[in-house]
């Protein structure tokens, strides 16, 4: 499986991934917490490299190190919410999440002991991933996500399209009142729109 | 090792590199430079005066609309790369299975663009 210096990577990888991922929780700074999940990040990238995943790490890189890590940045550095208070009732919490890690590593242990007991489980998978040599990994996702698994590809654009129009729905307020540029109104004024004569008597306001 | 692996080589000895520049600035101002702390000296500076309150405050929700069509869009463009390096192998099917789903996303567009979510008040 690992020899030399793979394991040596996938060691280091994985430690780092797993202190930084105890330390998001245990940071009492919300800002650092941010960033070791996005040093978490990296050495999750790093793992899916060493599997081959290239695709998949560097979208992760590209996604969630650059686009999700930054909105929390944001939602965490920006917004007025105090995290003191917030952390002290944590604790209550702990049982449900607790619940969620035992859920998280029975799933684990089937899927590691269905390889275990059925190790030909594998040769049964529809698309089986080809080998690097012959097929890089992205070409791989390519010729079956867009044909073979087409259905799942439409209903992830259909997600997106949701999430795009929830976000507008929920945040978007227009101020009344608000004069915004419009080149082709201000371009089109004519004296007769723009200017209004009056005449004014001697004497007398208008 | 295989050749996957090692073609990543450049970007650990990169990151070595890095690692060994920062440490390095990280700790030289510790050894060599002139230390003389006073509570003024140390004390958040805001244009003169005493900071008036904390630097988190409310802002504006637009920010996060845009970051949060950024993403969308973001991950848009993710699924057009394998598309794009495995076209010739899935034909006439997998092109209009992305135009499909680019359409998808250029209806949310258009509702964005025509809602006045791209504006700023």
């Amino acid at each position: 499986m690992l020899n030399g210096l793979e394991a040596v990577f996938f060691y280091l990888f994985a430690f780092i991934a797993v202190a930084s991922a105890f330390m998001v929780i245990s940071a009492r700074n919300p800002v650092h917490s941010v960033l070791y999940l996005i040093l978490t990040f990296f050495n999750a990238a790093g793992l899916f490299l060493l599997t081959g995943a290239e695709f998949v790490a560097l979208i992760l890189l590209v996604v969630y190190v650059g686009a999700v890590a930054v909105l929390f940045l944001f939602v965490v550095m920006m917004l007025d919410v105090d995290f003191a208070e917030l952390k002290s009732g944590a604790l209550q919490y702990a049982p449900i999440g607790a619940l969620v890690g035992i859920i998280l590593a029975a799933e684990l242990i089937v899927v590691a002991g269905g390889f275990a007991f059925a190790p030909d489980l594998a040769s049964t998978i529809s698309q089986p991933t080809p080998d690097i040599a012959t097929r890089t990994n992205t070409a791989a996702l390519g010729d079956i996500l867009y044909t073979d698994y087409a259905h799942f590809f439409q209903i992830a654009g259909l997600v997106l399209l949701v999430a795009m129009i929830g976000a507008i729905v929920l945040t978007l307020r227009h101020k009344p009142g608000v004069k915004r540029q419009n080149i082709a109104t201000q371009v089109g004024r004519t004296p007769e729109t723009a200017i209004e004569v009056k005449k004014v008597e001697t004497g007398k306001g208008i | 090792m295989s050749s996957l692996l090692s073609s990543y080589l450049p970007i650990i000895i990169f990151i070595g590199v890095a690692l060994v520049v920062v440490l390095a600035l990280l700790i030289a101002p510790f050894l060599v430079a002139y230390r003389n702390p006073d509570p003024e000296k140390l004390s958040a500076y805001e244009c003169g005066f005493n900071s008036f309150d904390d630097a988190r405050m409310k802002f504006d929700i637009r920010f996060y609309l845009v970051s949060i069509l950024f993403i969308i869009f973001d991950l848009e463009v993710a699924f057009l790369f394998p598309w794009a390096v495995s076209f010739r192998e899935i034909g006439m099917f997998g092109f209009w299975s992305m135009m499909v789903f680019l359409g998808v996303l250029t209806i949310g567009f258009i509702y964005e663009w025509k809602k006045g979510a791209l504006e700023w008040d």
